[in-house]
């Protein structure tokens, strides 16, 4: 099966473009969202409420976490044993306190009267942050099955696990600039 | 089947042994999971030309059932007082009887039959059965690839797909019915249970299916996209890839930015009939009841669901324009005309089915200024579908044509998206859409243009890559009888229905007599009833031809039946797992060198002659 993975050009590798193209669906569906967000919000009867400060906070967790699975990647990549298991550990970490502060954030929004099925403006935020937690759990099954594979087989850098890893950390800084985009949007549109 | 393989070496086998690529393909012996068992070869299978079939086959039968239920809401509507009592052993409850025993069909599930021909007509045949089928068939072995960039996600789609199926087809066996508020599933009908029967369960499948439905999509798409732009034979650069495989990457592109945006308006959905959000509904009395729900918007929904449903059509139509232009060629023994303006043309209709969803809201209470925008950017449509037209028309013109049923299909592929395509320019406009929505009129535009015109396309792909798939011939005098009912047929079933929607009309309607404004067409409506029986009688013909064929057809004895120039006529009859038993052949020139220098055709992999002049395309 590898063998068809061969591309006749010295361009992109196939299954990372594929990846891509994955990247390009995720985004048109948060376009949409985002999109109807703006339709709904310009047609008044909206309530304004402040975001939960539990966001600021896993914002920030979210992008300590994209530095250190590029840690754990130059660290794989230049032989740093050590350095590649800690910080993969220590972006599942992160990922997990990620989860955590989102599931405050919402916490946080019930208390202030803010609940899913309230006004559309607190449903949005419910509905678009899940949506992109979700995307978050799937990106911690990755991590967990890369560090499944740093801890059970002998560290080799080959091609083959480069290439694994490479596709697992651009699905984590993916899930990450997506977080970011859709925190601006929502201070922006409030 | 693999007995076949063994055929005498041919000129094309010395070209590839020569000039061919090789990728070591063949010297790991180590894999086996594509040839031993059963489940590995015919179930979850890896192999696309398997997966292709695998696709046709199921988008075939649902073809059948989407098919029937249209025959029966048809008799419905030709033949209101006809007793449909005998109908009662296959519907059950769904046919009522009256004191005097007369049977007919009852109301909700006449809405349930039409919403669910449409959904697995545009969803499950022409999409997934037409774009599953012949992408998975024809792109690695048109661009010179041993498989998809993907053989695991490939399996995965089509396994979607059945999921999706499988959840649909268990819809129907409700108690209360399968979902009943059009295939568009405009909110508030489809948000709110209460609504109708149909809303009930049936719409929380309908959900879950279209879900499964759409990852199958992207899965497929994501494939597609990945194997045409990266896994091409030495020599095919993009501009020598056949027009089916340009129409097939638009396709698959177009499917990966719109069928995101389906999810995202049909989770929304789910969260208001679940969850009790307030996306689309606003303050709504039902059943004598206000709902708590405040502020929500039906109108945001349609633009979410535009934003697919346009480019759906547009994925309905391409891959089918993509086949005709190949097989048109090839048996006009002409090379395409305009082949890069027909490729242009396939980018720019895909441009511009993002800009022109509002379309089909014209009557939404939209600001007539906006809808501006949208009449002209749907009518710049007209000109790259023109381009399209007129290139084959020209194809066409004082070519040597061969019209076996291939090419009769393909003619009347553009036959029907003339004359669907012209009412299209009626519809596209607003101040005439506004009195022809959810008229007759539309129903007919958009059966002739997308429906029929996609079936056509895929009756001519079948008709000529049949050999290839099977290793044997359909019977070519049962695919012409089918041909020409099935082209009369058609235009009888949808001509008069523009002048039923010319007349006002309204579609989806149940029965007419209680209108004064639309009686007088009762025979109108036997008329076109009849037709569509007879229609679906000759499509049992095809299938029965197509299942025949596959162990009593003819078989093929020529590597290259149709002297075709691309390249998946240069494997062997039965194409083995990898495609090509040695090398990959290295492409030289464009796929449509018909005719040149007195030669009937050269092939992809032919080397330019000495002195032999290179045309630019």
């Amino acid at each position: 099966m590898d063998v068809t993975l061969v591309s006749k050009n010295k361009g992109i590798q196939p299954l990372k473009f594929a990846l891509w193209a994955g990247f390009a669906s995720i985004i048109m569906m948060f376009i949409a969202l985002t999109s109807a967000y703006i339709v709904r919000h310009s047609a008044g009867n909206w309530l304004e409420f402040k975001l939960p400060n539990a966001f600021i906070f896993s914002t920030i967790t979210i992008i300590l976490s994209s530095i250190t699975m590029h840690m754990s990647y130059s660290g794989f990549k230049k032989g740093s044993e050590t350095n590649y298991k800690l910080f993969l550990i220590a972006t599942l970490a992160l990922g997990l306190i990620f989860i955590m502060f989102q599931y405050q954030g919402w916490q946080e929004m019930h208390h202030i009267g803010v609940d899913l099925d309230g006004n559309p403006s607190g449903s949005f935020v419910y509905v678009i942050s899940g949506l992109h937690a979700a995307h978050v759990l799937g990106g911690l099954a990755i991590l967990t099955v890369a560090i499944l594979h740093a801890f059970s087989l002998k560290y080799k850098p080959t091609e083959k696990r480069l290439l694994r890893f490479q596709l697992s950390t651009q699905y984590w800084h993916f899930v990450d600039i997506l977080w970011v985009y859709l925190f601006v949007f929502f201070l922006l549109f409030r | 089947m693999s007995t076949q393989n063994i055929e005498v070496r041919e000129e094309v086998d010395e070209i590839i042994e020569k000039n061919g690529y090789d990728d070591h393909f063949h010297d790991h012996h180590a894999s086996d999971k594509y040839k031993s068992s059963f489940v590995g070869k015919y179930i979850f299978s890896l192999d696309h030309k398997m997966i292709s079939r695998q696709f046709l086959i199921t988008g075939i039968v649902w073809a059948i059932i989407g098919a029937a239920f249209s025959v029966i809401f048809r008799l419905q509507l030709g033949f209101p007082e006809a007793d449909m009592a005998w109908l009662k052993p296959l519907l059950g409850k769904w046919i009522v009887l009256n004191d005097a025993g007369i049977g007919s069909i009852s109301q909700d599930f006449y809405y349930a039959l039409v919403t669910m021909h449409g959904t697995i007509l545009i969803f499950f045949v022409l999409t997934a059965g037409l774009s599953g089928t012949y992408s998975n068939f024809l792109i690695p072995l048109q661009v010179g690839a041993r498989d998809m960039a993907s053989p695991l996600l490939n399996m995965l789609s089509y396994w979607f797909f059945f999921l999706a199926g499988l959840v649909m087809l268990y819809s129907l066996f409700l108690s209360t019915g399968p979902f009943s508020g059009g295939w568009t599933a405009y909110p508030p009908l489809s948000a709110l249970p209460q609504a109708s029967s149909g809303s009930k369960g049936g719409m929380n499948l309908w959900i879950i299916s279209m879900t499964l439905f759409i990852v199958s999509q992207l899965l497929g798409g994501i494939n597609y996209v990945t194997t045409i732009l990266n896994l091409r034979t030495k020599g095919m650069s993009m501009w020598k890839m056949p027009l089916t495989i340009w129409s097939f990457l638009v396709t698959a592109i177009l499917g990966i930015l719109t069928f995101p945006v389906l999810f995202a308006g049909v989770l929304l959905l789910l969260f208001d009939r679940s969850m009790g959000t307030s996306f689309y509904l606003s303050e709504i009395f039902i059943q004598g009841a206000a709902l708590e729900n405040v502020g929500g918007s039906p109108i945001l929904y349609q633009h979410l669901f535009w934003f697919l449903g346009h480019p759906e059509v547009y994925i309905v139509i391409l891959p089918a324009m993509g086949i005709v232009s190949e097989i048109m060629s090839v048996n006009s023994r002409k090379p395409i005309f305009g082949y890069r303006a027909m490729a242009y043309s396939l980018m720019a209709i895909a441009f511009l089915s993002l800009l022109v969803w509002a379309h089909h809201m014209f009557t939404s209470g939209m600001n007539p200024f906006i809808t501006n925008f949208f009449v002209l950017f749907t009518l710049i449509i007209a000109m790259p579908s023109s381009i399209k037209t007129f290139n084959w028309l020209t194809t066409l013109f004082r070519g040597n044509l061969r019209l076996n049923s291939a090419m009769l299909y393909c003619i009347g592929f553009v036959s029907f998206f003339i004359s669907g395509g012209l009412t299209g320019i009626w519809v596209g406009s607003s101040t005439l859409d506004i009195p022809l929505h959810d008229t007759y009129f539309v129903v007919a535009h958009f059966h002739l243009v997308m429906g029929v015109a996609a079936f056509f396309g895929m009756f001519a792909g079948l008709s000529y890559w049949y050999p290839k798939m099977f290793g044997r011939y359909m019977n070519e005098t049962v695919l012409k009888v089918h041909f020409w009912i099935t082209l009369i047929g058609a235009y009888c079933i949808f001509w008069p229905q523009h002048y039923l929607g010319l007349a006002g009309v309204p579609r989806r309607y149940y029965r007419f007599d209680s209108f004064n404004s639309f009686t007088g067409w009762e025979g109108v409506n036997e008329f076109i009833t009849i037709s569509a029986i007879v229609v679906f009688f000759t499509q049992l013909l095809w299938v029965f031809n197509f299942f025949y064929s596959m162990w009593r057809g003819k078989k093929v004895t020529e590597r290259n039946p149709w002297h075709s120039n691309s390249i998946e006529w240069t494997t062997p009859i039965i194409p083995p797992h990898g495609n090509w038993p040695g090398k990959l052949p290295k492409v030289e020139r464009w796929p449509y060198d018909y005719g040149k220098d007195g030669k009937d055709y050269i092939t992809q992999i032919t080397p330019y002659a000495e002195g032999e002049e290179v045309i630019a395309h």
